[in-house]
């Protein structure tokens, strides 16, 4: 792009604060795809804190490709997949409880199926990043060089586990079993 | 600088901020950061095929009157009308098109529509606080709003919030997903806020604050500030030489 052109500082991050809720939820937000799509799973979960206590004034992000490992975006070099919206979005309830109905995604070249998510609540002054992973795929997870890049006794926290209508993900901020949290 | 991933895919990478740009995670000051913080060290993720691309969000998310938040309501909200504008940009200058921002904020006096705030100010009938838009061409964005009250909190003894406006932009990749809080000029709340001084960065910290712009104000009818915000920029150009794509 325009190397030596004008660089400009970034802007710093903030909490969401406590009232996230009047900002920034959407109706369909929870659901990447319509509920009766063929495939489409649960993925739920709780965010808790350093004392295990829920946290209900946290919103969660997800991002990830479509069952083809592709993405509707200018920047996949394969070119943009359009179809899919690969973003889910939901707040967390008042017992701390989230929930984003979404395809699984499919492998994208060199890494396993996954699915990139933001957490943003009160009290956290810059957003969390983590990773889920899926039980389905444990040949490609154990090569996957992400979770290979993660203290092996901590892998686990990346990785969904299988639920009756899809998959159980919980977010520890803090303490005992502590979610593994990226650097982006 | 690029990736060549594992399959030779090419890929952009999206520089790092320097440190002191955002607040540290753990900022005993700001008391609910005591058991939300992680205690473990992030792991690095380098920037591969997720982290380069992102949602694109922007018409058919945004209502008519979404980015007028004076008039969404039969009535007009109490309070000092603004026009609060600026400019989506990433860290190279290049304007971000066709982006959606969101933007919440208490009322005039300080209150926020939600059932957790109930601290004696008057709820404002007409006001709800919510506002969406989308970036034009030029990246520019625009809201007519109230000017937000100081808000009091129990983070510590007779703690007040400077007047503030929360945002949410996306830019074009989730390395760029920002939230903060645009404040106002020359507030005397600054100094006890540990919020707005969790940023290490003392010039980091003044990007928050928009400038008033006479400029833009509108005569007989409303002030106005400015605010620009700046996502991560690009590295250089990715080659891509032939040896690139033959990258393993
Ligand atoms: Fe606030």
């Amino acid at each position: 792009m325009s190397q030596g052109g004008s660089r400009l500082s970034s802007t710093p991050s903030q909490t969401v604060g406590p009232y996230l809720s009047i900002g920034l939820p959407w109706e369909d937000g929870p659901t990447v795809v319509e509920e009766g799509t063929e495939g489409a799973v649960w993925i739920r979960g709780v965010v808790t804190d350093g004392e295990g206590a829920p946290v209900p004034d946290a919103l969660i992000e997800t991002w990830q490709a479509d069952p083809n490992g592709r993405f509707d975006h200018p920047d996949d070099p394969r070119g943009a997949v359009p179809g899919f919206r690969g973003f889910g979005r939901c707040p967390t309830n008042d017992d701390g409880e989230f929930g984003i109905l979404t395809l699984l995604p499919g492998a994208v070249p060199g890494q396993a199926p996954h699915i990139d998510v933001s957490v943003f609540a009160r009290g956290l002054l810059h957003r969390l990043v983590t990773r889920i992973y899926f039980p389905d795929f444990a040949e490609a997870n154990v090569l996957d060089p992400v979770l290979n890049s993660v203290p092996v006794e901590r892998r686990y926290t990346l990785v969904a586990r299988r639920t009756e209508d899809g998959y159980r993900f919980d977010v520890r901020l803090q303490g005992e079993g502590e979610t593994v949290f990226f650097d982006v | 600088m690029s990736t060549s991933t594992e399959s030779g895919l090419v890929l952009p990478t999206y520089r790092r901020d320097p440190e002191g740009t955002h607040p540290p995670l753990d900022s005993p000051e700001y008391r609910s950061t005591r058991l939300r913080h992680p205690k473990q060290p992030l792991v690095l993720l380098p920037h591969k095929l997720t982290e380069v691309t992102g949602p694109l969000l922007g018409y058919g998310r945004v209502g008519e009157s979404d980015n007028d938040l004076t008039r969404q309501h039969p009535q007009e909200p109490q309070g000092q009308r603004i026009l609060v504008h600026g400019r989506l940009l990433d860290g190279d200058g290049k304007p971000i098109p066709n982006s959606l921002i969101e933007i919440w904020q208490a009322n005039a006096g300080g209150r926020y529509r939600h059932v957790w705030d109930n601290w004696p100010s008057p709820v404002d009938p007409n006001f709800d606080g919510v506002g969406r838009t989308i970036t034009d061409d030029e990246g520019r964005y625009e809201f007519v709003t109230i000017k937000p009250g100081a808000y009091p909190w129990r983070n510590h003894d007779n703690a007040w919030r400077p007047a503030h406006i929360h945002f949410s932009v996306f830019g074009t990749a989730f390395t760029q997903r920002l939230v903060t809080q645009m404040y106002f000029p020359d507030d005397p709340l600054f100094f006890q806020d540990p919020i707005f001084n969790s940023i290490p960065d003392e010039k980091a910290r003044q990007r928050l604050i928009s400038s008033f712009d006479m400029s833009r104000t509108v005569p007989e009818w409303a002030l106005a500030f400015r605010f620009d915000i700046v996502v991560r920029g690009r590295e250089a150009t990715p080659f891509e030489s032939p040896e690139d794509e033959e990258d393993e």
